[in-house]
């Protein structure tokens, strides 16, 4: 399986996905320049986290228009798996692959910790390692993480069960105190119509490694690579 | 011709940092505040000398980039 | 041009015998521009003019030193021909003035000195001092600080894994920003400043020059246009997503071969990197004003040379390689520019529209710099506290929460979970904030890093020589606390005004102490930097030399955190305890007192006891470990609970001191270790001449002394954890 890595100015979790991902695929992940408007057919389109573009004007807003954005639109419109992470999931929001918006977190601060996440759906190959119901833990690291979407979206998106994963306590119970940015639904990442998109606040890539403190992450790669290949 | 574009939270969408400034400003006592919203204002100048056309250049602008609909209303004022 | 009268000369900052040493060496009076240049590389913060002579005496050197102080970090030898390379710097004035921005560009400040040597950034850490927490600046301060380093350090992506945080009533007008960073370099891809080979072009790349931070007393007095407004000196603004891409325009053009030398344009921007470059190299200088990216229309030369905005470096490339380089830096959306040339002149000649604005000496101006040997008075030993005067607590325990929740010793969470301590894949589960050092791997090895920074002012201010001491010696520790042997330093000198006498005596107390400790410990000073006059209404600061260390492991799978990692395993208290509690965090908190002296380091006991430990550590004997400071022995016991999440039981060993002393004595040298094998551990001990004491078991939910009293892990987690929070609310 060959997996493509987005890189745009500002990006700074490339390396860590391309890691992950690595280690996962068995294969170099491709790394593509934001200003790219072609690249080599791949399984797996990810987006990084970072702050693309300083994150200025709102975040994600000038890495969704860039050239390869209009690149990896038509070809997750004909099915090519993409994922989103943290500012890769800002960005698809802002592109318009993924409905909503991330803004600023509830508390209004930077927050950068581990949180407890349950696996709403494993019905799609991002979630294909879990077991729906699963709680994982794994870090999160962002200013702008408080989902928002009208409440038709919302409807939408709890009626064709695309909630990926929402933000729970370590026993998988949603609280106010368990759901760290103020998103609606406690939503920490949402799936496309097709199901061949997904957009997470947390960062899988960074809990991929025993060493680094726990390898809830590397499962996700594992059944994406399996549910794939 | 100068457009100034005001970029502000649609009304129902919940501002935490409008909040956050009520807050503050109720604690240095003013009072009467009672709802504060926090936007965004981007100055740009165009080299179209027809009004129309930089407002409506300007709105596209908006539509494109400068505003994300899903949660922000824009106002364009071309001078 | 504006005459040069002697208010200007004074608002310049010269004093008569600096101006005559001017007139001197340029054989002529200077212009505006050529006197504004003189001024910032004569400044304090340039020419290290009180602090040299007592620099040159710490110990630089060690096997492992690639490369000691006086480059813009240093660098030392981590093995497979890599190089760690760090260093620490003061942004405390700017921190104060405008918290967000001072922080922010502190940290893109010192992750610009660390890149420029051809290293990439792996690590951040910061140690913040703030006024007492009643001051009502404090809060704001904290506030802004915390967001800036967070604001730049998270957007560039290099993680901000350590540091320090305290209150003191010292710091009320005079906050101390103290970022460090620790970069990791290919040894034979090392970058020094040093210009060399007259014709070879300049070139100026990152962000385009604006009048940020030109020197408010300057520009106060000396008028440049009728348009004051917008002349006015501004704060310097970071903009950590252009550093971000100059790290990666840098890195990746140092993959090539067309650099000569490059440095960055820190304090004092264009003038002191053309000048280092310069007299490193021993060659001349043209530069074409013309030439230099601006950010705002009709700059000065004056102001061009002098202007400290932010993200910029000065280069020299080998003939015929600028449109390779250009390409690079186009592709990151950089400027660049070819703005001058060397020459063999060993002159810096400035044109600006045409015609010569400045011809200045090279060499004359950069080593003839003023050096003092300012007067000093060594500060009076106090005496050792009279324990008679300290009467037992009426409860043990509730002493011990009321300490745990305190301002000094309260969980600093709500700081560094404001930091990005993470990104980049490396930093170990036991090795984030919150430890004794912090851990990050070595990208795509084994190896890990061990950082720290540490100082103890109250000790400092004491009895500055034992504050030195302890200073090196805590980072020493904290490093080996992780199994990691310690390797170099790098020195933030923060003291008040030198032209006093005991303030200039607390520095020179300060670096003889740090010599000292770091000849004894085999732990050089790599690089480091000094913050002087941080002084308002004539009430300077606590001296504070902060030390940031780093330290090496060959195998990151081997390295301990501070949190107990098991129940039923023997708590062992290693080096040995003598109840001192002068000086201590027990009397300030408890007793409202500061008197005693401070505890005494015996470096040669420091150095077996710890490597000791260490041998321990890397044997697997020990799991996890945790050295003493702050607090003493019961506070260092409670946060291994507390990171361990379970409790611990303690049979109280026979005392020849008060129990309180035992408690919350700050004894130097000390360890506090977690083993499944105490009686091997002891018999290793005591075959070395260590020090050591079974002290108890974990497990449980309980702080539980025997005899003593019980406190529940939770009740104090609580009081920990809640007290950052709760005053920033």
């Amino acid at each position: 399986m060959k997996a493509a890595v987005i890189v745009f100015p500002g990006s700074n979790c490339d390396r860590d996905l391309q890691v992950s991902l690595r280690i996962a695929t068995g294969n170099e992940p491709l790394m593509v320049w934001h200003g790219d408007s072609s690249f080599d057919d791949v399984d797996l389109i990810a987006v990084p986290g970072g702050f693309s573009y300083g994150d200025y004007l709102r975040a994600g807003a000038m890495a969704a228009k860039s050239p390869v954005m209009r690149e990896i639109i038509a070809r997750a419109n004909k099915g090519v798996p993409v994922l989103g992470i943290c500012n890769g999931f800002q960005i698809l929001t802002e592109s318009g692959l993924l409905p909503g918006a991330l803004m600023r977190n509830a508390a209004l601060k930077y927050i950068c910790k581990d949180i407890h996440l349950r696996v709403e759906t494993n019905d799609t190959a991002f979630t294909r390692g879990y077991a729906t119901g699963d709680v994982l833990r794994i870090p999160i690291a962002h200013h702008d993480g408080n989902y928002f979407a009208d409440p038709d979206t919302l409807d939408e998106l709890e009626q064709e069960n695309r909630v990926a994963f929402r933000y729970t306590n370590a026993q998988g119970e949603q609280s106010a105190d368990a759901n760290p940015n103020g998103s609606q639904h406690h939503i920490a990442g949402i799936l496309n119509k097709n199901r061949n998109v997904l957009g997470m606040m947390p960062h899988p890539e960074r809990l991929a490694d025993a060493a680094l403190g726990g390898e809830d992450g590397k499962r996700m790669f594992e059944g994406l690579v399996r549910a794939i290949a | 011709m100068k457009a100034r574009i005001h970029v502000t939270l649609k009304n129902g969408v919940l501002d935490p940092q409008g909040k956050a400034v009520e807050h503050a400003l109720g604690s240095l006592g003013f009072d009467g505040v009672e709802d504060v919203r926090q936007g965004k204002y981007i100055e740009i100048n165009l080299s179209e000398t027809d009004p129309a056309k930089a407002e409506t250049q300007a709105r596209d602008m908006c539509e494109k980039l400068l505003a994300n609909t899903v949660i922000e209303n824009y106002s364009v004022e071309i001078a | 041009m504006s005459e040069i009268t002697a208010d200007v000369i004074a608002s310049h900052g010269f004093t008569d015998a600096e101006y005559a040493k001017v007139l001197e060496i340029m054989g002529r009076e200077p212009n505006m521009t050529e006197l504004g240049i003189f001024s910032v590389m004569w400044s304090e913060h340039c020419s290290y003019k009180s602090s040299k002579k007592w620099l040159k005496t710490l110990p630089t050197e060690a096997p492992w030193v690639i490369c000691g102080p006086g480059e813009n970090a240093g660098i030392i030898d981590i093995g497979d021909g890599q190089a760690a390379v760090f260093k620490m710097e003061s942004h405390n004035h700017p921190s104060y003035i405008e918290p967000y921005q001072g922080a922010a560009t502190g940290v893109g400040g010192i992750l610009r000195d660390v890149f420029t040597m051809g290293a990439r950034p792996v690590a951040n850490l910061n140690a913040l001092r703030f006024g007492s927490t009643d001051h009502p600046k404090t809060r704001h301060l904290v506030s802004g600080v915390v967001a800036g380093v967070g604001g730049y350090g998270n957007c560039v992506g290099v993680p901000t894994v350590g540091g320090e945080c305290e209150f003191h009533a010292s710091y009320n007008g005079n906050i101390l920003v103290n970022a460090m960073t620790v970069g990791v370099a290919d040894q034979d891809k090392i970058f020094y400043s040093a210009a060399t080979g007259a014709g070879n072009p300049i070139v100026y790349v990152g962000s385009k020059t604006g009048r940020d931070g030109i020197h408010g007393a300057t520009m106060a007095s000396v008028e440049f246009s009728d348009d004051s407004e917008a002349k006015r000196p501004t704060v310097q603004v970071g903009d950590p997503f252009t550093e971000k891409l100059l790290i990666e325009a840098c890195l990746e053009l140092m993959q090539t071969d067309c650099i000569i030398g490059i440095q960055d344009m820190g304090a004092a921007g264009l003038t002191s990197s053309s000048f280092e470059m310069a007299s490193k190299g021993g060659v001349g200088v043209e530069l074409d004003l013309d030439k230099i990216p601006q950010r705002e229309a009709d700059m000065t030369a004056y102001e061009m040379m002098l202007s400290e905005s932010q993200e910029r470096m000065l280069m020299v490339l080998r003939p015929g390689t600028e449109a390779r380089a250009e390409a690079i830096f186009k592709k990151w959306e950089l400027d660049f520019s070819v703005c001058g040339e060397l020459t063999d002149s060993g002159h810096m000649v400035l044109r600006h529209k045409g015609e010569i604005v400045a011809d200045l000496p090279i060499d004359p101006l950069a080593l003839a710099s003023p050096e003092y040997d300012r007067p000093w008075v060594p500060t009076a030993k106090p005496p050792a506290l009279d324990m008679a005067s300290s009467p037992a607590p009426d409860d043990l325990m509730a002493t011990l929460l009321a300490m745990m929740g305190s301002p000094a010793l309260a969980s600093k969470r709500w700081i560094w979970e404001q930091y990005d301590h993470m990104v980049m894949g490396d930093t170990l589960g036991h090795g984030r904030p919150g430890g004794d050092a912090a851990l990050v791997r070595v990208h795509g090895s084994k190896k890990a890093l061990a950082m720290t920074s540490d100082c103890t002012p109250r000790y400092c201010y004491a009895d500055p020589v034992e504050g030195g001491r302890q200073a090196v010696a805590e980072s020493w520790r904290n490093i080996t606390a992780t199994g990691a042997t310690p390797l170099a330093i790098t020195d933030n000198m923060n003291f008040g005004n030198p032209e006093k006498p005991e303030i200039m005596g607390q520095f020179v107390g300060c670096c003889q102490g740090i010599s000292e400790a770091c000849i004894a410990l085999d732990y050089p000073v790599v690089s480091g930097n000094v913050s002087l006059y941080n002084e308002t209404n004539g009430q300077g600061i606590h001296p504070t030399p902060t030390i940031g260390g780093v330290g090496l492991i060959e195998d990151a799978a081997r390295s301990v955190g501070i949190g107990l990692t098991a129940d039923d395993q023997d708590i062992v208290l290693i080096g040995e305890s003598r109840g001192h509690l002068g000086c201590s965090l027990y009397l300030e908190l408890i007793e409202n007192r500061t008197d005693g002296a401070p505890p005494p380091v015996d470096l040669a006991a420091e150095r077996k006891t710890g490597d000791f430990v260490r041998a321990q550590i890397l044997a697997r004997e020990i799991s996890c470990c945790h050295d003493l400071s702050d607090g003493g022995l019961l506070v260092g016991l409670t946060e291994m609970a507390l990171a361990g999440q379970r409790g611990v039981r303690i049979a109280l060993p026979e005392l020849s001191m008060p129990l309180h002393a035992w408690a919350f004595g700050e004894d130097q040298g000390r360890y506090l270790v977690a083993t499944n094998d105490a009686p091997a551990l002891l018999a290793s001990a005591q075959s070395q001449g260590v020090d050591a004491v079974l002290i108890g078991k974990s497990g449980g939910s309980d702080i539980q002394i025997s005899g003593v009293g019980t406190l529940p892990v939770d009740t104090i987690r609580q009081a920990h954890e809640n007290w950052m929070p709760a005053y920033m609310a």
